[in-house]
């Protein structure tokens, strides 16, 4: 079984959750091609054979260097028939799960997004996906030759099975059809750690009482090396900016620790963080649901104990 | 201008879901129904370029008679018409090429649609029918702003959003703040019960995809309470019983 990975880069560096789709090709056997499109800095791209690439394709044209959705899977499309490839691997996120479909569509491919574990090949092809927003699983199994996958945070373990692997250059002729969307500008948080990647998320909710307290939550990611998030009603308020607001109507969370400060817990969040490993509730109100969902939690005040919080996690490291 | 909007009807977000036959088929009983809160978006931005620019607004749906109820309120905020292609949504290749075979044959400058449905959560509707269609698909759409033939849009990406620009035709997978969810008002429904409804027979697909079982979740272990004077027990709680510090 031969697999193409759609590696994705951001600011030219490969971004960990296609370290993890790498490393889930490389678990399900057969030769692992990775494929780079745009500027991407070549330690990175040759440390892909440390994960588990046996090739290593750069398809470097400068026109790439941004994710226009019809391009990437124009080349990835390409890339898939050249290279003769049975399974396309690539880890869902704003760009890897729209591109996904239509790269599936054009190759006629069994597709299935959000898939949580490694395939069971022992009877057909049979993937594990999250469904209703982590309340429930599939299991689907895909039944074309071809076939295309979006992984989940968290679905392999990225491990080093191997050495540095050459990076091949790939030559593309780029159609102006593909080009038909232009990205004018963009604005991007630098220096953040990313809510979907983040190993340990810091969470505020209509409990912070405005957005000048955000600090104090930004204290305790920073000590933590976490990323900051939200309720539903902190973003519709422009407390904080959308792309922060986690739960069924906005980013979905796989970290390690989750930590909710003074969110109540609606079914809408936990349905983004409840494929968090552990989860923390600090709420004023013993009865708030969250704690329904928690692992650990404590009742008091956000703004007495956050400070203690950060004060106790500095002094344990 | 012609906007074609898809919606899905699936369980309304407070739900719990359980599964009936051995784990093959979602338990529908005592669940509520309601348009896909991003394909609810989805409508609330068309209806909104209709009262602006006068477009028309079509909406579909693929599903069984049951789903009608959930078309006649998108036409009570707003839509002129609905069709209802009369199959099982099984899966998204499955919808893509329902709603494809549609839109061929009507020609629509704008398809939109929610960027996924909350139930089977693909996230791939709107690329495939691009695809098949031959025609741009940007997704998660945060603003979309119609100038003529073109489209200006923002897109969400991790960490922030990009600002785009397309000419119609295209199809765009919408999540907020697009637009403000609408509320059907009285005269709405009304006009509602009477606006036409058109039922087609689907297109045979083989999306290569087969249901073999559903799975819930582990139950969630009991919380551990910490009391509020003693933050250092829950920081070593972390440290030494989770492992996540
Ligand atoms: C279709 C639909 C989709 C939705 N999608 C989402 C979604 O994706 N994400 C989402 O978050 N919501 C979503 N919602 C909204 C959701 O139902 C809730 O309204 C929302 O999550 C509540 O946000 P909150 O917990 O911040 O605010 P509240 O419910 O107001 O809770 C505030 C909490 O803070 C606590 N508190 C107050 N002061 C303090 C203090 N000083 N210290 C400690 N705790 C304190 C209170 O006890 C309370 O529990 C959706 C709703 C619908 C209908």
């Amino acid at each position: 079984m031969k697999i193409l990975v759609f590696v994705e880069c951001a600011d030219g560096n490969v971004k960990k959750n296609s370290l993890e789709a790498v490393a889930f090709a490389h678990t399900m056997g057969g030769p692992v091609t990775a494929l780079a499109l745009g500027s991407a800095a070549q330690v990175e791209l040759e440390a892909l054979g440390k994960y588990g690439a046996t090739k290593v394709l750069h398809a470097a044209d400068a026109r790439l260097n941004q994710g226009i959705i019809q391009a990437y899977a124009s080349v990835i499309a390409k890339a898939f028939q050249d290279e003769g490839s049975d399974v396309l691997v690539l880890a869902d996120s704003s760009l890897g799960t729209p591109v996904a479909a239509r790269v599936a569509a054009r190759v006629d491919a069994s597709l299935a997004s959000n898939v949580v574990e490694l395939p069971n090949m022992s009877a057909g092809f049979v993937v594990k996906r999250s469904i209703y927003t982590g309340k429930a699983f599939a299991r689907v199994e895909l039944t074309k030759p071809k076939k295309v996958i979006g992984i989940k945070k968290n679905a392999a373990e990225v491990k080093e099975v191997g050495s540095n692997c050459p990076v091949t250059p790939y030559p593309v002729t780029l159609a102006d059809a593909d080009f038909a969307t232009a990205i004018t500008s963009s604005e991007k948080a630098t220096g953040e750690v990313l809510l979907p990647e983040a190993n340990i998320v810091v969470s505020g909710g209509r409990g912070m009482k405005g957005p000048e307290h955000w600090g104090m939550l930004e204290e305790l990611a920073k000590t933590l090396h976490a990323a900051t998030g939200c309720s539903k009603p902190v973003s519709d308020m422009g407390w904080r900016p959308h792309h922060e607001h986690v739960g069924q109507t906005g980013v979905k969370v796989a970290p390690q620790l989750y930590i909710a400060v003074g969110i109540s817990g609606a079914i809408q969040h936990l349905a983004g963080v409840n494929s968090s490993k552990c989860i923390v509730v600090i709420n004023k109100d013993p009865e708030a649901p969250f704690f329904k969902a928690a692992d650990y939690g404590i009742v008091g005040d956000a703004f007495d104990i956050l400070p203690k919080l950060n004060d106790a996690i500095k002094a344990a490291r | 201008m012609k906007i074609l909007v898809c919606i899905s009807h699936v369980p309304d977000t407070t739900s719990k879901i359980n599964f009936t036959d051995n784990n093959t088929r979602f338990d529908a009983n005592g669940v509520q129904f309601i348009i896909g809160p991003y394909d609810d978006y989805a409508l609330a931005r068309a209806v909104e370029l209709k009262e602006t620019s006068g477009a028309t607004v079509t909406v579909l749906n693929v599903g069984p008679a049951d789903t009608e109820p959930t078309l006649r309120k998108a036409l009570a905020i707003g839509a002129d018409d609905a069709v209802r292609i009369n199959a099982e949504p099984t899966d998204s290749f499955f919808v893509a090429r329902q709603i494809a075979e549609h839109a061929k044959a009507v020609g629509y400058d704008l398809i939109l649609m929610g960027r996924e449905s909350i139930d089977y959560n693909g996230g791939a509707v709107h690329g495939i029918v691009g695809e098949l269609l031959g025609i741009p698909s940007v997704s998660p759409v945060m603003k979309l702003d119609i100038e003529g033939n073109k489209a200006k849009l923002a897109r969400e990406i991790e960490g922030g959003k990009e600002y785009l620009e397309v000419n119609l035709p295209f199809v765009a997978g919408c999540q907020e703040p697009i637009a403000e969810w609408k509320i059907p008002n009285m005269r709405g429904i009304m006009s509602a019960r009477t606006k036409p409804l058109k039922v087609v027979e689907p297109v045979s697909v083989d999306s290569g995809i087969k249901l073999k079982q559903f799975e819930l979740p582990p139950p969630k272990g009991a919380v551990k309470m910490i009391p509020a004077d003693n933050v250092q027990e829950l920081v070593s709680l972390l440290k030494n019983e989770a492992k996540v510090l």
